[in-house]
C-alpha cells in the first residue's frame, strides 16, 4: 500500500491558503516524492472559503481527489475548523491558526497545534504578511513531510525578480513558532 | 523532456501546445478551462503566434478552421457546453479533411450545466457531436504529464489523418497541480512555402504556379458525395487498427474488470489496493483513447474474468454502452458512477463493487 499524506488547508480566500499547499508541493517535488495538489474551485471561493488538497508520496498517487481521512488538516479561519474537523483521521495532526480562529476543536483523540500566525509574524518577523509561511514552517516541523533544508530551494524558485528580497525573511518565518 | 516543474492541468496544456508548434489560439472562457485562454493570451504571441479572443465558441472554431486550412497548428479548448456549440464546424472541419486539435476539460451537463468535474460529454465527443459521417480521434489523459505527451502527440496524429483530434480531459485535472516534464519545443512551420512543404493540401495561395485548392464542404449531387467519404473513410479504418491505445492494470488473475478513463481511472485504481487488501481480485483496462475505442483490450480476457464494471462520470454509463458492445454479451456488465459534477471517490467504488458482487 502507498504511503501517501493527505493534507487540507482551508481558509479565508486572501489568507495564502493555496499558497501554503503550492509550497509543500513544490518541496515534496524537490525531494523526488510524487505530490498533487488540487484547489476547490466555484462559486464557494468568492469571499468565502478557500481550501486545497495535496497528497505527497514515495509512489504514484492514485486519486487526487480526497474528501476525508486526512492526515494533517490546517485551518486559517474558524468556519474551516468548523467544517473540516469531523474530517481529519484519527491521530491525525491538526494546525488551527489561533490569531483568527477564536473557537476550540472538540475532537480528543487528534494532536492539536496552535500557532498565533499574525502575532509571530508581527513580532518576530515584523511583517504581518509571513503569516502563512509561519503556519508553513509549524507543519513542516511538526509533520516533517517535508524537510525544511529544502525550503530554499522552493523559495528560491518562488521568489523571483523583485520578491526575491523577501526569500530571508520567509526563510526565517518558517523557524519563528515555538510550541 | 524538460527538468520537472510545478504546473496546473491548464497552463501546462498549453506550455504543451506551444512545445508541439502551435502557433495560433482562439477562445472564449469558460471554467474549469480558463488558464488555458489566459496562458495563451500572455505567452502565444511571444512564441511568434496569434491569439484572438473570439465573441463566441462558433467564432473561435471557424477562426480556427481559416488559421488551420491555411496550413498553422490549432490549438482550441473549451469546456462541455462550449465544445456543444463548436460541434457544427467540427463536423465542417472534418468534411474538408483539417486538422486542428481541441481540448474539453469536461463539467457537468446538459444545458450550462455544472463547472466541477464530469465525463458526460464521453458520447458527444466520441460519438461525433456533429453531423454526417466522420469521426473526431479522441485522447483521454489522466494526469497532468499524460495529458502534455497527449496534446504533444495528438498534433502530429491530427496532421497525419487530416482530422480534428480531441484531448478529452476533466476539471479534476485541469484543475489540479502534478510535476510535469514538459516535451522538447517543436519549431513551426511559417509562411506558405514552409507550409506548403509540410501541407500540401493547404490554402496558400496558387501564386500562378499550381491548380487552385479549394475546400468546399457542399455536395448537392449525392453520388459524388458518397464517392468522396469512400476516399476518405479509410483513414477511420486506419485508427481503428493503428491508435487504438489503453493502459492494463492487474489482469493477470482479475476477476473483476473495471473500465475507467481519465481522472476517474485513479479513483478506480485506489479502490482496486483496497478491493485486493480484501482479497476481492480486481483489475482495470484504462482507455487512453476513446476513439478508436481500444476493443483489442477487451478481446484479451479471459475464464478468469467473472464480471466487468464500468466506473465512470455519467448517469446513462456512456462509456458502459462502449464496453458492453465490444463483449457481446461475454461478461456481466454493471455501472459505477456519479453525475453532474459530482465525483466518486475510492471508498464508495469498494462498497458499490461488493454491493455488486453481493460481498458482505
Amino acid at each position: 500500500m502507498s504511503d501517501v499524506k493527505k493534507i487540507l488547508i482551508a481558509g479565508f480566500g486572501g489568507q495564502g491558503v493555496l499558497l501554503i499547499g503550492q509550497m509543500l508541493s513544490y518541496a515534496a517535488m524537490y525531494e523526488d516524492k510524487e505530490v498533487t495538489w488540487m484547489p476547490s474551485y466555484g462559486p464557494e471561493m468568492r469571499g468565502g472559503v478557500a481550501n486545497c488538497t495535496v497528497n505527497i508520496s514515495s509512489s504514484p498517487i492514485a486519486s487526487p481527489v480526497v474528501t476525508k481521512d486526512f492526515d494533517v488538516l490546517i485551518v486559517m479561519n474558524g468556519p474551516s475548523l468548523e467544517k473540516f474537523e469531523k474530517d481529519l483521521k484519527p491521530g491525525g495532526d491538526l494546525f488551527i491558526n489561533t490569531s483568527i480562529v477564536d473557537i476550540e476543536p472538540t475532537r480528543s483523540d487528534i494532536n492539536i497545534y496552535r500557532v498565533d500566525c499574525n502575532e509571530v509574524a508581527e513580532s518576530k518577523i515584523g511583517n504581518a504578511k509571513t503569516a502563512n509561511m509561519v503556519m508553513l514552517g509549524a507543519i513542516i516541523r511538526k509533520t516533517g513531510v517535508v524537510s525544511l533544508a529544502i525550503m530554499e530551494k522552493v523559495f528560491n524558485k518562488v521568489f523571483t525578480g523583485k520578491k526575491a528580497k523577501l526569500i530571508p525573511a520567509n526563510l526565517q518565518a518558517l523557524e519563528a513558532w515555538d510550541e | 523532456m524538460s527538468e520537472k516543474q510545478l504546473l496546473k492541468g491548464n497552463e501546462a496544456f498549453a506550455k504543451a501546445a506551444i512545445n508541439a508548434g502551435c502557433r495560433y489560439y482562439f477562445g472564449y472562457p469558460i471554467t474549469p478551462q480558463n488558464e488555458v485562454p489566459e496562458y495563451m493570451s500572455r505567452e502565444l504571441a511571444n512564441a511568434g503566434g496569434a491569439f484572438i479572443q473570439a465573441g463566441s465558441e462558433l467564432e473561435a472554431v471557424n477562426m480556427a478552421y481559416g488559421a488551420a486550412a491555411s496550413g498553422g497548428r490549432v490549438l482550441l479548448s473549451s469546456s462541455s457546453p462550449g465544445i456543444a456549440l463548436m460541434q457544427e464546424s467540427i463536423s465542417l472541419l472534418s468534411s474538408v479533411e483539417v486538422p486542428i486539435v481541441l481540448i474539453n476539460v469536461m463539467r457537468g451537463g446538459p444545458g450550462i450545466g455544472s463547472i466541477q468535474a464530469s465525463q458526460a460529454d464521453y458520447e458527444q465527443v466520441t460519438k461525433g457531436g456533429g453531423n454526417g459521417d466522420y469521426h473526431t480521434i479522441v485522447f483521454a489523459p489522466s494526469s497532468i504529464q499524460e495529458a502534455c505527451d497527449m496534446i504533444y502527440h495528438a498534433f502530429d496524429v491530427a496532421d497525419e489523418y487530416r482530422n480534428p483530434v480531441i484531448v478529452c480531459a476533466d476539471g479534476t485535472i485541469g484543475q489540479m497541480m502534478e510535476p510535469v516534464a514538459l516535451p522538447e519545443a517543436k519549431e513551426a512551420a511559417m509562411g506558405d512555402e514552409a507550409i506548403a512543404a509540410v501541407k500540401p493540401w493547404a490554402l496558400t495561395g496558387h501564386k500562378n504556379k499550381r491548380e487552385r485548392h479549394a475546400m468546399n464542404s457542399v455536395w448537392l449531387q449525392q453520388d459524388l458525395l458518397e464517392n468522396y467519404i469512400d476516399e476518405y473513410w479509410p483513414k477511420y479504418e486506419k485508427a481503428e487498427r493503428e491508435l487504438q491505445d489503453w493502459e492494463e492494470v492487474m489482469l493477470d488473475d482479475a476477476e473483476v474488470v473495471f473500465v475507467a478513463y481519465g481522472s476517474t481511472s485513479r479513483v478506480a485504481k485506489e479502490a482496486i489496493q483496497a478491493l485486493r487488501a480484501e482479497g476481492i481480485k480486481v483489475g482495470m483496462i484504462r482507455p487512453k483513447t476513446l476513439w478508436p475505442f481500444p476493443a483489442k483490450a477487451f478481446e484479451k480476457l479471459g475464464d478468469n474474468v467473472k464480471h466487468v464494471i464500468s466506473v465512470e462520470l455519467s448517469k446513462g454509463g456512456q462509456l458502459m454502452h462502449d464496453v458492453k458492445y465490444v463483449l457481446g454479451g461475454k461478461y456481466p456488465v454493471s455501472l459505477i458512477n456519479r453525475y453532474g459534477g459530482m465525483l466518486l471517490d475510492p471508498d464508495e467504488v469498494v462498497a458499490r463493487t461488493k454491493e455488486i458482487l453481493e460481498v458482505k
